[in-house]
């Protein structure tokens, strides 16, 4: 069981909120991922729902029982930490085992529990190093461990792949990823970088200054974006957004992504200068300034030859573009 | 490892000279301690004849060590004033890391006007209120017990060690201090085995600060606990200081008695004291 449920829940720090009006519904065994730039409060909102934070208004169930004043250890959640946070002067086994011994749990429990953690990420051969005697990536998956080891109602990790470097994250992602499928536990998960929520998310919650922008499964958001900054926010590379008038469309902006876009020698289309070109092999992304869009993303699949100053035409696949006012707000227009 | 002398940072000329000011301060430093030590053991004739000489076969005479043991209460003045300052530094240690640690982590109304104002006691020195601490220990039925020196040196060293304590507070990773809380640990327990231990070297730094001017203190001792069950080795060497006729034997042997306790302690707190220094300086 873990089910979290946010009801209008607020969090200001003297005059600043921080977070505001807050609902979320998590279902037991669900993968969660709070994403936004940094700031918006997702670190802040996901403390609360650890209890590290109060809560200055609104309500926070797990499992149907409010627990705004129930201390971290009694909520029944485990975290893991960016900065992995291991007590230093104890070793892998004792750091993994304290919260249970802490609970008074019988010794042979939680040796048991320790043991089976360890097994499954790998971490037979450690259990007797100091936190410093380990590198950054064992580090987490001790972190993760101790997560483990206390059996908790809702697993809470706040930017865990942060702090390790490019290979180790992909390769602790997809560990994490297999992780949430063994144990089937609900998972929140908080991250700035948009490519973690979208391969590990089955919903994702879309913030900025403290509140929600979208909530959605991840091709829910690419498909359907509900405004400007969600657009702009899932997908990478970053979707482009053209000047609506020049292309006589209804709004202020047509958003469409860079994998939408195709090139032509000449012809009809919109006429551009290529600035710089990025070949990584599998694909090719060309940067096209144009007026008076600005500089243009657009993503090509395999090898192509383009050069800086090529002039070209870019055709945005209409079909698949979106609309915003000037607010930033989705529009929907009538298929002409 | 590179012989530093010839290494691409530095030539012979710098190096040389850099060494050559550090050994010049050394020297004016500890030549007035090697001037105790060595007329401790020689004759009275000798210590006028020739202050600055070395001890002979003919000037040696351990007669000032003699009187100063020979006087008795001397091994207790040393344990009163053992005593005292370790009691005193065990009591600013440990409330000036559990004010600094309330500080630093908790936020409450208050908390930098509470800040400011236990540091205020930097800016004032505490004999300004002799009088009323003397009134109060009257009162108080402590004149006279080693207990009164330790109430007003744990009040004397309180606030430079909040001061200081504060500011390595603030650097205990918080996400450690959390981790903790959902483990369950309370707040003492998190304060105890979490963030003391992280802090060691910066309580190393308020150890030595705080204990070397209650080792040297004449001014509590003498005003506060001046009865013979309960001098301290600073008041209790004054006997040898006459108003007509000082004891110099008897005097510097008491003083290089008395430098072995702060050596032996500074010895245990330098390491960490150096790290405590040289902290935050290149990470």
């Amino acid at each position: 069981m873990g089910q979290l449920k946010l009801e209008n829940a607020c969090k200001s720090f003297g005059n600043v909120d921080v977070i505001r009006d807050v609902n979320l519904d998590v279902q037991d065994g669900e993968f969660c991922v709070f994403v936004g730039p940094s700031g918006c409060g997702k670190s802040t909102l996901l403390r609360m729902i650890a209890g590290l934070e109060d809560i200055t208004s609104g309500d926070i169930l797990i499992d149907g029982q409010v627990v705004n004043t129930t201390p971290p250890s009694q909520r029944e959640i485990a975290m893991v930490f960016q900065s992995y946070a291991l007590y230093p002067h104890l070793n892998v086994r004792d750091n993994m085992g304290l919260g249970l011994k802490q609970a008074g749990q019988p010794k042979a429990q939680v040796a048991s529990a320790v043991d089976r953690a360890a097994g499954m990420l790998d971490l037979g051969k450690y259990l007797d190093r100091r936190p410093g005697e380990l590198s950054g990536g064992q580090r987490q998956r001790v972190a993760i461990g101790r997560a483990i080891v206390r059996k908790p109602k809702l697993f809470l990790f706040d930017e865990p792949l942060s702090n390790l470097d490019a290979a180790l994250r992909v390769q602790t992602r997809i560990e994490i990823a297999n992780l949430h499928r063994e144990l089937g536990a609900t998972m929140v998960y908080v991250t700035h970088d948009q490519v973690e929520a979208m391969t590990l998310a089955d919903r994702i919650v879309v913030l900025r200054d403290g509140r929600v922008e979208q909530v959605g499964a991840p091709m829910e958001l690419y498909n359907n974006p509900a405004n400007e900054f969600v657009a702009g926010f899932i997908g990478s590379p970053k979707m482009n957004f053209l000047n609506g008038p020049a292309l006589g469309a209804v709004g202020k902006s047509v958003g469409i992504r860079p994998e939408h876009i195709t090139l032509a020698g000449s012809g009809d289309g919109i006429e551009g200068r290529v600035s710089h070109v990025e070949h990584l092999g599998g694909e090719t992304l060309v940067y096209v300034h144009a007026d008076p869009h600005g500089l243009v993303t657009v993503r090509l699949f395999g090898e192509h030859a383009y050069a800086v100053n090529d002039r070209l035409v870019m055709r945005p696949d209409m079909a698949r573009a979106f609309h915003f006012d000037e607010n930033g707000h989705r529009l929907h227009p009538a298929p002409a | 490892m590179a012989n530093p002398l010839f290494s691409a940072r530095g030539n012979l000329g710098r190096t040389a000279a850099a060494h050559a000011i550090l050994i010049v301060y050394t020297i004016l430093a500890l030549y007035p301690v090697f001037l105790i030590l060595i007329n401790s053991v020689k004759s009275r004739r000798a210590i006028f004849n020739d202050p600055l000489a070395l001890p002979t076969a003919q000037t040696f005479d351990p007669i000032g060590f003699q009187t100063v043991l020979e006087q008795g209460n001397f091994l207790l003045y040393f344990q009163n004033s053992l005593i005292v300052t370790v009691a005193s530094l065990f009591f600013v240690l440990l409330f000036g890391a559990m004010a600094a640690f309330a500080l630093a982590e908790y936020r409450f109304r208050g908390n930098l006007l509470m800040g400011l104002y236990l540091a205020l006691g930097i800016m004032i020195p505490i004999r300004l209120g002799t009088v009323a601490i003397l009134e109060i220990m009257v009162a108080a039925g402590l004149v006279n017990t080693l207990t009164s020196l330790v109430l007003v040196y744990t009040a004397q060293g309180l606030p430079l060690a909040v001061f200081i304590l504060q500011e390595f507070m603030r650097q205990v990773s918080d996400d450690l201090k959390n981790a903790a809380r959902i483990d369950g640990l309370s707040e003492y327990r998190i304060f105890f085995t979490i963030a003391l231990p992280l802090v060691r070297p910066a309580m190393a730094t308020v150890a030595v600060f705080t204990m070397i001017p209650i080792w040297n203190d004449l001014w509590f001792p003498l005003i506060l606990a001046p009865g013979e069950a309960t001098k301290t080795l600073t008041l209790g060497s004054q006997i040898f200081l006459g108003q007509y006729v000082t004891d110099w034997n008897a005097v510097l042997a008491a003083l290089s008695l008395a430098i072995i306790p702060v050596v032996v302690l500074y010895l245990i707190f330098s390491r960490q004291l150096i790290r405590g220094i040289t902290k935050g300086a290149v990470k």
